[in-house]
């Protein structure tokens, strides 16, 4: 067979074969020709060749050209003394086979043209086996998918060594109909248990490809009134368990469940706390079940203790979860950082939302704000400005523990019992004590957190003040406020004649710092 | 006896017309013409017009009018004859009275000026004055005569004006008892008035006669004198002569004299005060500064503003008066003495303290008694303050100190000296630089010396006095001088001591001259500053530690403005700027540790006089001392942001070696490692590492000075404390700084803590609302309410011309009634008229008839 050179030449050489196995059976053999192609080296090439394979086995499926059935061997096949058609659809269900399977290698091709080809590819094929399904229906209207295709394309997806996040993007949008959805999520499921049990130590990337796949995943947040079908299906049944939200439910707890339950990266731990208040928890057909992860995420430290607190506290809240040790740990995660991290709108946003009951006990509250209040002793000043109404707010939310800040006959100490290196809050005897604390931060070099401070000294308004707009406070915007706002006129000016530029000898600058 | 009588006879005449008219003020005197409507119900609110009436009365008074008037015109009602006033201008209503008596008076000259004869032409009419012929009184026309005569013309006698004003009882009661016996009848005021004129003229025209004799007599006095001069001739010339000599020729001294007198006297020039006096003034001065700095840092102002009294009580006069000040002083105690605000008893006090005090504190408490009472006395707590400010206090007298020394000489004197070389070569006048290239150019390349003469003279030469946009210049100048201080410090090795003389001279001059555009300048560079930062934390969340040109342009803002404001325009966007530096920026290398420490420096320097309490600074220095020790995993957990308890810099100023421990010698740290790209031996940084490990204490020390009076000062100390024990247990360091960690301990320790717990400010009672009564004018009651101002008043107009009409109605009913009665009254008297006269020649007929008879009879008979 001559070839010719270049992509064109390669292009009309699979053409003229596709015509030739398509016109005749008896040049069936050309479809070697065509698989050898998609073995190629060159991008083009194989490009040209998957086209080619799309359209040929494409064709063959429409006209019922493959073997139907459980595929028997191809030895067994040619030998045996069968009708020479049954021959050719078998030998020609194992070539499309072998198409399928090294379109599923493809799915890792480094060239994302590559990808995204075979990817269409596969899904034409789905789409085409589920109307001319390639096995026999066991009843009348018996639900028929092709699993096996299909997990052979998920498992390309999941791809353990490669990062597939812009091949799973475009997934996604199969994403939407029901049927892909539903066995996305078994498929995902199966494909977890295999590379999990496949490797000793399962690589990062798969964690990753495996969470962009899950995400992707959404249920409908009602039972659909008409089901989208990937497939096309003349009648629909009500027997089908894929045109059930419930079963939907069902498989999407599975396949989180399964995912969760191994052993998670710190990075995605994060990833999927993120969402996993607000999409993952809703759709599962028993939260409760999430209590174990959450547990273990909580135990971490940090920002994700903080994450897990939320999941946990929507369980609470919404599920009726008993968990006693919830408060302890908030009260844990309260150390000098929480002022400094990049998460501490979210943190107080959602300390916020925890201690906004107003049947917490006494003894509790009066331990967050003192525990607070210690804590804002290191803190910047756009954290004061947040924290100070914070305070203000659980004072005023709960009127027994205004004592913190109005003690009229108490007697005098000689220290401060609150102690803050006990862990339970309920042992930290916050409630005999007083918000010192405060009291030194009027003395604050910020006006602003001097005069938040000072709320204190005049008995509390009702109202609560909104802490939502502090939340995101920067020392940037403070510092640009306090540069905008107008100042008396004229600019008030230093009287003492400077002395240098370390100033007066006494100074501090001049004690410690030479110009030398 | 008489007087009684003629009271009672002067009361009768008047009495009898007042009881005829009848008015209302004498209605009590008839209880038969009064009426009384009696009223029902009492009615609150109404009010009764008509209760009380006189009818006769006020009928006669009608009757009596009617008479006056239609009466006269019905009998006149037929004559045609009319009375008219001819007189001059008597109907003309334009011409003022005074106007009209010159006319007529005029007119009747010319009537009665027919000249006699016309060829007689000295006829004329004679001038008078006050009725007299002026020529005669060009006659005598005696000075001191008009003298006398205005004088007495002036003066009326006594009994006269008594009798014109108001004394005339008096001149009666005077007079009756002479004359009450030779004359019953007493006088009339007319009488008695024209008997005082003619008394008045009698004795005016003796006193004429007087002085005309007096006159005569001096006339003859003089001629006698005349006859007897001739025979003195030969004496009295000479003194004549010398008299007249001696006055048109006055002595030169003595015109020297009134010269001096009329001339301007020069003013008083202030006195040249004395170096006592310039001192107390300068001193005062500062005081003042200072009272309005304390007020200022305590951010009064701004509560005052707030602070307005919203409650008005009701005995409030809301005369805008609020008692917003307490003038008593308090009675406060000091060394076991009373305080007394006497200046005297104080400055003694400083005396013996200066004198005998050797120790640091016992002179401040001198120094401060003195300078502080009148703050002492005005605020209780200053009392409590006084411990702590000792240092501020000392910071705040040496100024003042030097400030004394300066004003003479110090600060020319010694640019003098040092610019004296440069002063030949440069030139004496330089255009203010329009752009900061033109500056740039001017200094680059220039001694320190010259530069500071270029930017002095430059300044001098557009002083805002000489010319119309020096003002802009010079503030433009001061943002070059920035820009020029920045460029300075980014150098290497930095140009200290340019910065150093530049700030103090040039910088703080122009920006005592223009606050507003100074301020505006140095916000600018902040703004620069924290831009750049904040793009950097935005991008990575961290960012390094920015160059020492903004730790300069910090210091420089910490030197131009006050720091211990309470809220100030420059200074706390400033104060945030370094607390973003000493919480974003992580330590990396030694000159990290080197700015961050400077940082603390200028933040501790900006609280020194307010005493505010810095988080950031205590969490740094915290982070210091870590990284001054080995790595324990226990003393993480404090940690905050720019510090990481384990990494690669946590142990960033340990010093291993011991050697280079042993050869450190204590000393202040340089400016320049903070900039220097120069990599210093290793002897070297240990010896930098130990000098930050001892300024970092030094400085926590002066921390924990300061706030050992916050109330929680002992949780803020408690992990420095572990540190410091941490410290302390290792030996390695050189004995200073073990001395230091042992001095600070115990200081902590030292700090007594009183926990009493707080309570909030009793909030006064909320007063009851009290709401002023609604006031809604009441025109009348009843029927005209309620609707809109027009429409009462058209309403009112209605009625009061209804009410008119109707009054005019009953007068024209009256008028003819009255009309009607005299009518017939008239026709009545005309036909009793009529009936008499008939009657009458009824009689005389019937007389006549009867003669007649008579007579018939007679002759019958006969």
């Amino acid at each position: 067979m001559e070839r010719e050179p270049g992509a064109a030449g390669a292009r009309r050489a699979l053409g003229r074969r596709l015509e030739a196995v398509l016109a005749s059976r008896s040049e069936a053999n050309a479809v070697f020709d065509i698989l050898a192609v998609l073995q190629s080296e060159d991008q083009e090439e194989i490009q040209e060749a998957v086209r080619t394979c799309s359209r040929l086995f494409g064709a063959l499926l429409e006209r019922g050209e493959l073997f139907v059935g459980q595929l028997p061997s191809e030895e067994m096949v040619m030998t045996g003394s069968r009708g020479a058609m049954r021959k050719y659809k078998v030998w020609m269900r194992h070539r499309y086979h072998s198409c399928c399977n090294r379109l599923g290698e493809l799915l890792g091709h480094p060239s994302f043209q590559v990808k995204e080809l075979a990817l269409g590819t596969l899904m034409k094929f789905v789409q085409l086996e589920g109307v001319h399904p390639l096995e026999k229906p066991k009843w009348e209207g018996n639900y028929l998918f092709p699993q096996d295709l299909f997990k052979l394309v998920v498992g390309g997806l999941l791809s353990p060594e490669e990062d597939q996040s812009l091949l799973l993007s475009q997934f996604r949008e199969y994403l939407d109909h029901d049927d892909i959805r539903y066995h996305t999520m078994r498929a995902a499921v199966d494909t977890v248990a295999r590379v999990t049990g496949q490797y000793p130590e399962v690589p990062p990337t798969f964690w990753n490809n495996t969470f962009m796949l899950l995400s992707a995943v959404s249920l409908p947040r009602q039972e659909p009134t008409a089901s989208s079908f990937y497939v096309k299906r003349t009648e629909l049944s009500d027997t089908w368990k894929v045109a059930h939200l419930k079963e939907h439910r069902k498989a999407f707890q599975a396949m989180w469940l399964n995912f969760l339950k191994h052993k998670l990266p710190l990075s995605l731990y994060k990833k999927v706390l993120v969402i996993v208040h607000d999409a993952i928890l809703p759709q599962l057909a028993q939260p409760t079940l999430m209590i174990d992860f959450l547990t273990r995420a909580c135990d971490l430290g940090g920002a994700l203790s903080l994450l897990a607190l939320n999941g946990l506290f929507i369980l609470i809240h919404k599920h009726n979860l008993e968990y006693p040790d919830f408060y302890r740990k908030l009260y844990g995660l309260l150390d000098p950082s929480v002022f400094h991290v990049k998460y501490r709108a979210r943190f107080f946003h959602l300390a916020d939302l925890f201690l906004s009951s107003s049947h917490l006990p006494a003894y509790l509250v009066a331990a967050f704000a003192k525990r607070l209040a210690r804590l804002a002793l290191t803190a910047p000043p756009e954290a004061l400005l947040m924290v100070l109404p914070f305070i203000c707010n659980l004072l005023r939310r709960h009127p027994a523990c205004r004592v913190l800040v109005h003690r009229p006959h108490g007697p005098e100490l000689d220290a401060d019992p609150y102690d803050p290196g006990e862990e339970d809050p309920a042992q930290s005897r916050a409630l005999e004590s007083s918000l010192w604390e405060l009291q030194a931060l009027q003395r604050h070099y910020h006006p602003e957190v001097s005069k938040a401070a000072s709320v204190i000294n005049q008995a509390l308004s009702v109202p609560e003040v909104s802490i939502a707009p502090l939340l995101e406070l920067t020392a940037y915007e403070i510092f640009e406020r306090d540069l905008k706002k107008k100042g008396p006129e004229p600019v008030p000016l230093e009287f003492l004649p400077a002395q240098g530029l370390l100033g007066r000898p006494g100074d501090v600058c001049a004690q410690h710092f030479t110009l030398s | 006896m008489g007087k009684a009588k003629k009271v009672k006879a002067r009361r009768k005449p008047s009495g009898a017309p007042a009881g005829a008219r009848g008015g209302p003020a004498k209605a009590s005197s008839n209880p038969f013409e009064v009426k009384v409507n009696r009223q029902k119900f009492q009615i609150l609110g109404r009010k009764t017009r008509h209760d009380v009436g006189l009818p006769g009365v006020s009928r006669a008074r009608a009757l009596r009018k009617r008479t006056q008037t239609l009466l006269k015109e019905y009998k006149e009602r037929d004559k045609s004859n009319v009375f008219r006033d001819k007189r001059f201008g008597e109907y003309n209503s334009s011409m003022t009275p005074e106007e009209k008596m010159m006319k007529r008076f005029a007119l009747e000259q010319q009537r009665h000026h027919e000249k006699k004869s016309i060829y007689n032409l000295n006829e004329d009419e004679e001038l008078t004055h006050y009725g007299q012929s002026l020529a005669d009184i060009e006659k005598h026309n005696d000075i001191v005569d008009s003298d006398s005569d205005a004088e007495d013309r002036g003066v009326l006698s006594a009994e006269l004006t008594a009798a014109h004003f108001g004394g005339g009882g008096e001149l009666l009661h005077k007079k009756t008892p002479q004359e009450g016996e030779e004359q019953e009848k007493p006088k009339s005021r007319k009488e008695l008035i024209e008997e005082l004129i003619a008394k008045s003229k009698q004795e005016k025209r003796e006193r004429q006669a007087q002085r005309e004799d007096a006159l005569e007599l001096t006339e003859k006095l003089d001629q006698d004198w005349k006859e007897i001069q001739t025979l003195l001739s030969h004496k009295t010339p000479k003194s004549e002569n010398r008299d007249k000599k001696e006055k048109p020729k006055p002595d030169a001294y003595d015109m020297m004299v009134r010269e001096l007198g009329f001339e301007m006297k020069a003013q008083p020039s202030s006195r040249m005060k004395t170096e006592a006096e310039l001192a107390k003034e300068e001193q005062e001065r500062l005081r003042k500064l200072e009272a309005e700095r304390l007020r200022r840092m305590l951010g009064k102002d701004e509560d005052e503003d707030i602070k307005k009294p919203k409650h008005t009580s009701a005995d409030d006069l809301s005369d805008g008066f609020v008692l917003d000040k307490d003038d008593r002083r308090l009675l406060s105690y000091k060394d076991g003495k009373m305080n007394v605000e006497e200046n005297v008893l104080d400055e003694e006090e400083e005396e013996q303290s200066k004198e005998a005090g050797d120790t640091e504190s016992n002179e401040e408490e001198g120094d401060s008694s003195g300078r502080e009472d009148t703050e002492e006395s005005d605020s209780p707590d200053s009392h409590l303050d006084l411990e702590s400010n000792t240092e501020s206090e000392e910071e705040n007298q040496e100024p003042a100190k030097e400030q004394r020394q300066t004003p003479g000489n110090g600060l020319l004197g010694r640019q003098e000296r040092a610019g004296k070389a440069a002063r030949d070569e440069l030139p004496y006048t330089f255009a203010a630089p329009e752009s900061y290239e033109e500056l740039r150019a001017l200094l680059l390349g220039r001694s320190l010396e010259e530069q500071l003469l270029v930017v002095e003279r430059i300044q001098k030469c557009t002083h805002p006095s000489l010319a119309e946009g020096n003002k802009a210049k010079l503030e433009k100048l001061f943002g070059f001088l920035l820009e020029y201080v920045g460029d300075l410090a980014a150098n290497d090795p930095p140009d200290l001591r340019v910065i150093d003389k530049l700030v103090v001279r040039q910088l703080y001059h122009l920006c005592q001259m223009f606050p507003a555009s100074a301020s505006e300048a140095v916000k600018f560079v902040l703004r620069d500053a924290m831009h750049e930062m904040e793009e950097m934390i935005e991008a990575k969340g961290r960012t390094p530690l920015p160059g020492l040109g903004v730790l300069i342009y910090l210091k420089i803002t910490g030197l131009l403005f006050p720091t211990s404001d309470f809220w100030h325009p420059v200074v706390t966007p400033a104060l945030v700027c370094l607390s973003q530096l000493l919480t974003k920026c992580p330590i990396l290398s030694l000159q990290d540790a080197v700015k961050g420490l400077f940082a603390c420096c200028l933040f501790l320097e900006y609280v020194a006089l307010s005493q505010r309490f810095i988080p950031e600074l205590i969490n740094f220095l915290l982070g210091i001392l870590y990284i001054a020790t080995p790595n324990k995993a226990s003393q993480g957990s404090t940690l905050v942001h720019p510090f990481r308890a384990l990494g690669k810099n946590s142990e960033l100023l340990v010093v291993s070696d011991k050697e280079d421990a042993a050869t450190w010698q204590p000393s202040r740290l340089s400016l320049r490692w903070a900039s220097g790209l120069r990599v210093p031996t290793s002897t070297e940084a240990n010896h930098i590492r130990l000098s930050c490990l001892a300024v970092g204490l030094a400085l926590l020390k002066r921390c924990v000075l300061m706030y050992g009076a916050l109330p929680s000062f002992h949780a803020i100390a408690a992990p420095l404390r572990a540190l410091l024990v941490d410290h302390l247990a290792e030996c390695s360091h050189p004995r200073e700084l073990q001395e230091l960690c042992q001095s600070t301990l115990t200081e902590m320790d030292s700090q007594k803590q009183l926990c009493r717990p707080l309570t909030c400010e009793k909030s006064r009672p909320v007063p009851l609302k009290l709401f002023t009564p609604r006031l809604v004018k009441v025109l009348e009651f009843g029927r005209k309410q309620g609707s809109t101002k027009e429409e009462q008043e058209r309403k009112r107009l209605i009625h009061k011309h209804k009410r008119e009409f109707k009054g005019a109605v009953r007068e024209i009913r009256k008028d003819n009634q009255f009309l009607a009665r005299m009518q017939l009254s008239e026709i009545m008297e005309r036909d009793a008229e009529r009936k008499r006269k008939v009657k009458q020649l009824f009689n005389s007929l019937a007389t006549q008839e009867g003669e007649w008879k008579a007579l018939k009879r007679k002759k019958f008979k006969k």
